[in-house]
């Protein structure tokens, strides 16, 4: 008998309940944060818009109502996607708290994918009011069946724990070393550009679209909105969530072999 | 026969080499550095060898870069050794079985355990779930815990709003909560006002002599040292100087004790030994240790004497000599001296 949860569930059950309580201590901040990165999809939203009304309602098929579904749900999909960042890694290993993590009998990745996973429980709150302002401004379509919100389900949860593996990994560069913005940079501008962040897949260019496709990002904004806010058949439906899963399977093993390589690292060179 | 005490901590030969860029200062060094780096291998632990039975508390200590917390750290299996072996518990610590990790903490400095915006409470909770400690076990120990280090209050107060020794002392506790059978402290005292040093101090007492924990100290308080340590392992430039009982430190390194002396009519002690002090009638004299017992009588019986007592030279000045790589004087000698 290990307690009420023993093992990992146990951790993450009491991670999650302290990621809550942290995050309800500072519901102003994150009220501030939310509002924040409400700003980004909603520029991109009255942009793209106002370029449907200059074409006569829509931009390649995509009418005002369907990017006012697609960046309304965007919003909650970046709420989810949001994971611990690479910049946290330099903090962790410039003042040791990585190596408090490292001498406790548990991979560290486990605190994180914890305590985010938490924080989307308080963030989801907060979201509520702001998403039904965000209806009752924009006047979105939607067109939702029981099958694709219940994909849709799976499928947030999916681009949260893809992200983090990817961003984890990423972070990890900081074992070899403490200078590494700009390559993360270099991450965050790709992803805006492939991922469906900045705008919806369909209308990327051919060549940028079949970039896309065979790289990871857009597992973790564009595929999830196109789930409710998109059109997208079962079997798309279905194959998306494979090569969602897929991708987390590579992500696991590249998260697993960097950690190992890069801790061999850590406690060769010291701190 | 009686059995011998099982060895926890075997340490053979251990070393620790660092590779550290260097260069000099100025622009052109700077940009010669961006074609050509040059490094300087830096020996932080140079082939230590010690054994630690269970149950002990042996004090670690040096100067500042003389290799404790980088042994600390190989032993804790932060970091790798470059050469020698380590074994504790019957394990290899850089490997980082969770078998091992759950037997053992670490304590260095007061950011490691405790989540900053919840009270400690919670992040002992946490603790629970790492360590899977069974909940009824865990409420005993959280509550002895508490209650030895008297943290009541102040565990349920966000731990940012703590004071440094507060956080020290909730740090400790929550280090402790699975029950090591082996603790590293790492200058646990540091910053710590005189109470609460010593409340602490006692906590880590008690600690080792209810569960017979090992524990191996570095502390720069020597008062740290002399309320738990018997035995001391000195190093410095990573090499052992002294490991052994810290009361034979003394006898091997300091050949003196002082005898303060108070006379009833005021008198030249100069013959009987060096006069170090002399206030208000009391003097303080140093005396070779072979002769503190025939000095005192001849003080007894030549004078008046209100009050003298006999006292080995502070723990500090004992370890400072073993620093400077003084050899043990000729007790021989000094004793001669004080007879002239």
């Amino acid at each position: 008998m290990t307690g009420k949860l023993g093992g990992l569930p146990g951790l993450y059950s009491v991670v999650m309940r302290t990621a809550v309580q942290t995050q309800f201590q500072y519901r102003t901040a994150n009220y501030a944060y939310l509002l924040g990165m409400i700003a980004e999809p909603v520029i991109y939203l009255v942009v793209w818009q106002t370029v449907a009304g200059s074409q006569g309602g829509a931009v390649e098929g995509i009418t005002a109502g369907q990017f006012a579904a697609y960046y309304i749900v965007w919003t909650l999909v970046r709420n989810m996607n949001i994971v611990f960042t690479p910049y946290g890694w330099e903090d962790r290993i410039r003042n040791g708290l990585l190596s408090g993590m490292l001498v406790r009998p548990v991979h560290p990745i486990h605190y994180d994918l914890a305590f985010f996973a938490g924080w989307k429980f308080v963030a989801i709150v907060l979201w509520l009011p702001i998403a039904a302002v965000l209806v009752l401004i924009f006047r979105p379509t939607f067109d939702v069946n029981a099958l694709e919100v219940g994909v849709f389900l799976i499928a947030i949860w999916g681009a949260y724990l893809l992200r983090s593996l990817l961003l984890w990994a990423l972070g990890m560069v900081t074992f070899w070393t403490t200078r590494v913005s700009a390559l993360y940079e270099l991450y965050f501008t790709a992803e805006l550009l492939l991922s469906g962040r900045l705008l919806p897949l369909a209308l990327l260019p051919g060549w940028a679209a079949t970039v896309s496709d065979v790289l990871p990002f857009k597992y973790t904004f564009g595929y999830p909105i196109e789930v409710l806010a998109g059109d997208l058949s079962t079997t798309e439906l279905f194959i998306g969530l494979g090569l969602q899963a897929v991708w987390i399977g590579a992500g696991v093993l590249l998260v697993a072999l960097v950690w190992r390589v890069g801790v061999r690292r850590y406690s060769a060179v010291g701190n | 026969m009686p059995e011998p005490t099982p060895v926890d901590i075997r340490v053979r030969e251990l070393r620790k080499t660092f590779r550290v860029p260097e260069r000099e200062a100025g622009l052109r060094a700077s940009i010669r550095s961006l074609v050509r780096r040059s490094y300087r291998d830096v020996d932080a632990v140079a082939g230590v060898s010690f054994d630690i039975e269970a149950g002990d508390v042996v004090g670690f200590l040096g100067p500042n870069g003389a290799g404790k917390t980088t042994t600390l750290k190989m032993l804790s299996g932060l970091l790798h050794p470059t050469g020698g072996e380590i074994s504790v518990l019957g394990h290899v610590p850089a490997r980082r079985e969770h078998d091992y990790l759950r037997r053992m903490t670490l304590v260095m400095g007061n950011r490691n355990q405790l989540q900053w915006d919840i009270p400690a409470l919670d992040s002992f909770e946490m603790n629970r779930a790492i360590y899977r400690i069974p909940e009824a076990d865990f409420r005993r120990i959280r509550d002895e815990i508490v209650e030895l280090l008297e943290i009541g209050e102040l565990v349920r107060k966000p731990v940012r709003t703590l004071s440094l020794g507060e956080r020290m002392k909730a740090e400790i506790a929550a280090a402790l909560l699975h029950r090591p059978q082996v603790l590293y402290l790492d200058e646990p005292t540091i910053g710590l006002d005189v109470t609460m040093q010593k409340r602490i101090r006692s906590f880590l007492a008690d600690y080792n002599q209810r569960y017979g924990a090992t524990v191996l100290l570095t502390s720069h308080y020597m008062a740290d040292v002399q309320a738990l340590c018997k035995r001391v392992i000195i190093i410095d430039s990573g090499s052992i100087l002294y490991d052994g009982a810290l009361r034979d430190l003394s006898t091997r390194y300091s050949p003196h004790q002082t005898i303060n002396v108070v006379l009833a009519e005021p008198a030249d002690l100069s013959a009987y030994g060096e006069v170090l002090d002399s206030v208000d009638g009391r003097i303080t004299l140093k005396v070779a240790k072979a002769d503190t017992s025939a000095v005192a009588a001849r003080l007894l019986a030549a004078f008046g004497v209100s009050d003298l007592t006999i006292e080995d030279p502070p723990i500090e000045d004992v370890i400072e000599q073993v620093f400077a790589g003084s050899a043990p004087n000729d007790p021989t000698r000094a004793a001669d001296r004080v007879a002239r």
